[in-house]
């Protein structure tokens, strides 16, 4: 699959994108900001408070909870400021 | 069905409003909104907008959808704009077409409060010297404001 991140998580980790492919035990979003929380100072530092951190898959929001199982493209950002 | 764009370049809000109402004879009420890249008293000169490009859309064209359910709406253009937008410039624009002003209002309302919550984009400002400041962070009365359209809107 495909992780995006955008905003200051983009910043910290220092990618717009990249594959990922992580084990079959992260099975929900919450796993998976575990997961990628580990794989760096950057990732560490973009995910250090999960809880603002909002994530989408394949382009539509979803919570923490959420199975990733099938996902195309997932997406972490900090909460939006459009309009 | 409404119309959303998601662009770099800017737009003609008083166009884009006339061509909800072109050509029909029901449109009693034309509500546009126009959102502009505030200076803050000088200290800013522009504001960077970074979006998710297909989400962006995505969630523009749900929010007008949820409107088109709520209201009988005769027509809706959503343009929201990306990239560097220098003090004065516009940001956003919501045109709904209706038979009554009330609808129009209140729809207008409603897609602005969920553009500023769910539409992904995010703000970076520029000062006047040059500098980025942090990205600007969402306001919690945003989510209020949001929410008082009812969760029902909402996944």
């Amino acid at each position: 699959m495909k992780a995006l991140y955008f905003a200051w998580v983009r910043e910290r980790i220092g990618k717009d994108e990249e594959p990922i492919e992580p084990p079959a035990e992260v099975a929900t979003v919450s796993d998976l900001i575990a997961w990628l929380s580990a794989r760096g100072e950057g990732y560490a530092y973009a995910f250090e408070r999960p809880r603002v951190i909002r994530a989408a898959i394949d382009r539509a929001h979803v919570g923490h909870g959420a199975a990733i199982a099938g996902a195309r493209e997932i997406a972490f950002f900090p909460p939006m400021t459009g309009g | 069905m409404g119309a959303v764009r998601v662009q770099a370049e800017d737009f003609d809000a008083a166009a884009e409003a006339r061509a909800l109402a072109a050509g029909r004879g029901d449109v009693g009420a034309l509500v546009t909104f126009v959102g502009l890249c505030r200076d803050e008293g000088g200290r800013l000169a522009a504001l960077e907008i970074q979006h998710y490009p297909g989400m962006a859309e995505a969630e523009m064209a749900r929010v007008v959808a949820a409107a088109e359910a709520r209201w009988p709406l005769l027509g809706v253009t959503a343009i929201h704009r990306y990239g560097t937008l220098a003090a004065g410039a516009q940001i956003v624009l919501v045109a709904v077409a209706a038979a009554h002003r009330g609808e129009a209002f209140a729809a207008a309302e409603m897609l602005m409060d969920y553009l500023k919550t769910d539409a992904p984009f995010w703000k970076r400002p520029r000062r006047a010297d040059g500098a980025l400041e942090d990205w600007i962070g969402a306001k919690s009365t945003d989510g209020d404001r949001a929410a008082r359209w009812g969760a029902a809107d909402r996944e």
